[in-house]
């Protein structure tokens, strides 16, 4: 894997293209937690997507390099145990307590 | 204009109006794989009826915009769980397989990572070796997606009649694809809102990790999808600051190449493709 470099574009450049739209997606992300605040009721705080959310959001501040991996490290299921049957057909987004 | 191959399209969920607009922006080709309806089917005559659709009226409904069309054929993994009704599916396939438009088995893989679903997904990848098949796999869903892309590729490590360079692994993002390339499998970037990669992610892998063995793919179905996400993503590349030769190289040559290792994958010229 080549990571110097390996983006064609300059830091002006890739600033100049994409900040505005960028500035937009963190906008939106804060205003979902503004509005999980304002809710009519608090009533899942401890729900295991809003806490890997919030988990994603410390790793997406760091300032070393691989930061969507690890977001979706963060966001997975690390157990390696085969589930014993199907419990519905789709996936939540992040990985419940127990499968941790 | 670039002309494209979208490796991973659920045509029988797009209207018409879809093969038009991928027409109009270069698609020359697009492969089906066999997909969930939306609802568990409960008997193998209702995949007979699908493996029929699939290979009789959506290729001539493709062709009349010029667009060759191939597929897959399987019990998709979210129905892996019915070992019965697998068995039964899995009874019908080969009379299936010699259809012109028949590449391989696919997309078959695991949907919520249970026992069930793995055995029905090494029976698909035994069918396949005895009928010396492409295979097109699909990887799980957000947090099963590590852990189903894991198991997926260590049961086909450890069998030796696999291939790597035969099994196209579908849906790899950034934690997956590493071990996908490493074991030598062809890996897809799949192009869809939300749950899978945006334009840009698709293009930071292709850069990071090279072009080789990686393709990009709508995978439109019947949910928010877009069959224009290779057009999309190749504006996304010229945007990036890439060649011509080098979005070629993803979107036409390397499916082009996965694809030809099947004697039925042959691309017509379009004037030859409309009048088949």
């Amino acid at each position: 894997m080549q990571i110097e470099g390996s983006c064609p574009r300059t830091q002006r450049e890739l600033i100049e293209l994409e900040f505005i739209e960028h500035r937009t997606k963190i906008l939106d992300i804060a205003a979902f937690l503004d509005r999980f605040d304002r809710s009519i009721e608090h009533n899942a705080n401890d729900d295991f997507r809003i806490k890997a959310f919030r988990e994603a959001l410390a790793a997406l501040n760091s300032a070393e390099f691989g930061r969507v991996e690890r977001i979706q490290m963060l966001l997975s299921d690390l157990s390696s145990e085969l589930r014993a049957e199907r419990d519905g057909q789709s996936a939540y987004g992040a990985a419940k307590e127990s499968e941790q | 204009m670039i002309n494209y191959i979208d490796l991973h399209a659920h045509m029988v969920s797009r209207t018409t109006d879809d093969y038009h607009a991928m027409a109009l922006t270069g698609c020359v080709a697009v492969t089906e794989p066999a997909f969930w309806a939306g609802y568990d089917r409960v008997s193998a005559s209702a995949f007979a009826d699908y493996f029929k659709h699939l290979t009789e009226f959506e290729p001539q409904r493709a062709a009349k915009y010029g667009i060759q069309h191939y597929t897959w054929l399987c019990l998709n993994p979210k129905e892996g769980e019915d070992r019965e009704l697998a068995r039964e599916v899995l009874a019908i396939i080969p009379q299936f397989l010699d259809r012109p438009n028949v590449l391989g088995i696919g997309e078959i893989g695991l949907n919520r990572v249970t026992r069930n679903e793995l055995a029905t997904f090494i029976d698909h990848v035994e069918l396949a070796l005895e009928h010396n098949q492409l295979i097109h796999i699909h990887t799980p869903h957000l947090e099963d997606k590590y852990k189903g892309t894991k198991a997926i590729v260590e049961t086909l490590a450890s069998n030796s009649r696999i291939d790597p360079s035969r099994v196209m692994v579908d849906h790899v993002e950034e934690h997956t694809i590493r071990m996908v390339l490493e074991h030598g499998f062809w890996a897809g970037l799949t192009l869809y809102p939300m749950t899978k990669v945006s334009p840009g992610r698709a293009i930071d892998m292709l850069e990071m990790y090279g072009t080789e063995r990686l393709c990009v793919a709508s995978a439109c179905d019947w949910g928010p999808s877009q069959p224009l996400a290779i057009p999309n993503c190749m504006f996304e590349m010229r945007r990036r600051g890439h060649s011509q030769q080098w979005i070629h190289e993803v979107v036409y040559t390397n499916p082009s190449r996965f694809l030809s290792q099947s004697p039925k994958f042959k691309l017509a010229p379009l004037e030859q493709a409309l009048v088949q």
